[in-house]
């Protein structure tokens, strides 16, 4: 499937993912994430049954201390 | 768009900023100067000597509460700007009433809970606003690395690489960059928002 993650495009082999596999396939290991897919907030325990399709848009922001 | 056109926009709007440390104080100080109507400003915290490395207060302001001295700063900047001061601990319980009027929020906490919760609790109450985050301002030099990115309504700036620690302090050049860049993207959207 072919997503956009993170404003890039991003294909992967398989035809969907959860959010947890995308992340592990990524080697994402940030401690604090906010994760929007379509535009819906996407809650933490949510990630492991949220499935990713073809066409769907991936936000996956790693925040960072400072400001 | 002639001046006098930008200039009547910015004056009947309203920007929402979460926070008044290093990233908050640059920015609504910027938004006033450009002569942005109201700000509301949200900061539970007290002035210490530290802050005064990149925050926009006064050695003799020391001890005072952020949001009130911000809004004494603004206010010798460009008296004709309102704010609104908000001096609470911003919670997702309070974020929707304190920033409800506002047409554009932003995002300038330091602690990454922080902005997890705000980031979070506007996507999920006000998914038509827009949030302007600031990600990634730590240390110096690196100009080139410091960035925009657009995630539909929420834009990042930032290097969304430098977090800060005690190598990697946050210092008045990248946060002022970071905070400017912000009022920047505030008033991009403001400016091309048709309503």
């Amino acid at each position: 499937m072919k997503i956009i993650l993170n404003n890039r495009d991003q294909e992967f082999d398989e035809q969907q993912l959860s959010i947890s596999k995308i992340m592990e396939i990524k080697k994402f290991s940030y401690q604090k994430i906010i994760v929007k897919l379509n535009n819906t907030f996407i809650e933490k325990e949510d990630y492991p049954h949220t499935i990713v399709k073809e066409g769907d848009n991936l936000m996956i922001l790693h925040l960072l201390a400072g400001g | 768009m002639r001046f006098s056109q930008i200039k009547q926009i910015l004056k009947s709007k309203t920007v929402g900023i979460a926070g008044c440390g290093g990233l908050g104080s640059n920015c609504a100080v910027a938004l006033a100067r450009v002569g942005v109507g109201t700000i509301v400003i949200a900061d539970f915290d007290i002035i210490e000597e530290s802050n005064l490395n990149r925050q926009y207060y006064f050695w003799d302001q020391i001890g005072k509460p952020k949001a009130n001295t911000l809004k004494t700063n603004i206010e010798r900047i460009n008296p004709k700007t309102k704010v609104i001061v908000q001096n609470v601990f911003l919670t997702e319980e309070n974020v929707p009433e304190v920033f409800k009027n506002c047409d554009v929020i932003v995002e300038a906490f330091d602690k990454t809970d922080a902005k997890e919760m705000i980031i979070k609790t506007v996507i999920k109450t006000f998914p038509d606003k827009y949030l302007v985050c600031g990600i990634g301002i730590a240390g110096w030099g690196k100009n080139n690395e410091i960035k925009e990115q657009k995630y539909d309504k929420v834009i990042v700036c930032g290097d969304e690489k430098n977090e800060i620690s005690e190598n990697n302090p946050p210092l008045a050049p990248r946060v002022g960059i970071v905070s400017n860049m912000q009022a920047n993207a505030v008033l991009e959207i403001l400016l091309n928002e048709k309503k």
